[in-house]
């Protein structure tokens, strides 16, 4: 039930935005989102309710620190 | 999705256990809790615990919702089938929970009795929309979970929709967290603290935590991020210094989502609540305001709730805890399996007692 899973934003409706997670296209609503999304932005959705959009950098930076480690274990 | 492929990554993990190797004193034992069933049947799904030295501990807390619910709660449930004329909308995780007789919902709908899995509460508006009947929606979860249910209150008033009302069962963090910190026999160094309930509340909720001494990391559910907040639970460890480290930034932001907790709190407030296996805790779970009364099922119904009930025998509480490991319990993979579950832990997919037994500890 706390599974959360991330979507891509396919088509933005007044209160709610079309996602794509994993294939499967879903309505999903936005009233939780303070933030606006866009077309091809990623959000985190939970039971139907988008409830944080999803920051790539921050993803592409953990995963940077990671390989930094290797150097440290070398 | 590309993301999630990198956070399976074996280079990268074999980079983590290596680091988390070097961290390793090893006449130590790390004991961190995990307090969300994602992260257990996610510990559980990878492997993560055979991975790790021997002396590292993951223990998995209440973070199930469907775990921590007491067996009045359930028992009413069914008592409110049976006894009127309504349909039951429910995530598809309470199905297979067991009555004190044995009884659960999936045998009711099979018994005749209108319950229908839901995906998201707003699911529930079209149901409603399309029978005379009232609709009974099972409101369970944290703080990831309530806001939805929120939503779906105000919606209803909205389109003035009258014929559904609400179970409520949810529940919230800290003052369980608080408990669990607290407890004299509950040994724990630090917590992997949920994500997604921490996209909602924010890193604040385990401030008190980290000024009790326990490391705390907001951790997300990928093998490469579990293994990740592990290390750095244990660099909080090995130093004696705590703070809240948000290991989960790509959805986790500090402050949370304000406009979901502000929704929440417009339509609930704090009550107390009863956990299995713990028992009362003050402030720790949520009632409809006042002003939305009209939605509660508790009240349409005139429910009342035996919360002295327990299963004999099961010590799905003990597990909750930390107090024992899911195959330390006599019921464990014989009375209670994933397909017969008699405990609660074993029936929730994010149970620890079904992830053990699913995918071994």
């Amino acid at each position: 039930m706390c599974l959360g899973l991330p979507g891509k934003v396919i088509e933005i409706k007044e209160f709610s935005a079309i996602v794509d997670i994993a294939g499967t296209k879903r309505e999903v609503s936005t009233m939780m989102l303070a933030e606006n999304v866009e077309v091809g932005d990623y959000v985190m959705v939970h039971v139907g309710f988008a409830i944080a959009k999803m920051d790539p950098e921050e993803a592409e930076e953990t995963l940077k620190t990671i390989i930094e480690y290797a150097d440290e274990i070398d | 999705m590309k993301l999630i492929d990198s956070f399976r990554d074996k280079e990268k993990v074999d980079i983590l256990l290596k680091q988390i190797d070097k961290l390793n004193i090893k006449d130590k034992e790390y004991r961190f809790m995990e307090v969300c069933g994602t992260h257990t049947m996610s510990i559980s799904r990878f492997g993560l615990r055979t991975l790790l030295p021997e002396n590292i501990l993951l223990i998995s807390g209440p973070g199930c919702p469907v775990c921590v619910t007491s067996q009045g709660e359930i028992d009413a449930i069914f008592d409110l089938v049976k006894n009127n004329d309504v349909i039951i909308a429910t995530y598809g995780d309470l199905l297979k929970v067991p009555g004190s007789n044995g009884e659960n919902l999936y045998i009711l709908r099979s018994m005749g009795f209108d319950i229908r899995v839901v995906f998201s509460p707003l699911d529930v508006i079209e149901i409603a929309k399309n029978t005379d009947k009232e609709v009974v929606f099972l409101s369970i979860g944290f703080e990831t979970t309530t806001p939805p249910s929120a939503g779906l209150v105000k919606q209803l008033v909205k389109e003035n929709i009258k014929n559904v009302s609400l179970f409520v069962m949810n529940k919230t963090m800290p003052k369980v967290l608080d408990f669990i910190a607290n407890q004299e026999n509950v040994m724990v160094d630090g917590f992997l603290c949920p994500g997604h309930v921490s996209a909602i509340t924010g890193e604040r909720l385990y401030e008190p935590l980290v000024r009790s001494g326990f490391a705390c990391v907001i951790s997300g559910f990928e093998p490469v991020d579990v293994l990740m907040s592990v290390k750095l639970l244990m660099e909080q460890v090995n130093k004696g210094e705590f703070w809240v480290e948000n290991n989960y930034g790509r959805v986790v932001k500090r402050n949370g989502n304000e406009l979901a907790m502000k929704l929440m709190y417009e339509v609930f407030e704090d009550s107390d609540a009863y956990w299995r296996g713990i028992g009362v805790i003050e402030g720790s779970g949520l009632m409809l305001r006042a002003n939305y009364k009209d939605f509660d099922a508790m009240e349409k119904f005139n429910i009342e709730v035996d919360y002295s009930k327990s299963l004999p025998g099961c010590r799905c509480g003990d597990v909750l805890l930390g107090r024992i490991k899911p195959t330390d319990c006599s019921l464990f993979g014989n009375r209670c399996t994933p397909e017969d579950p008699y405990g609660p832990c074993m029936v929730s997919s994010e149970g620890s007692c079904a992830a053990y037994y699913k995918y071994g500890g």
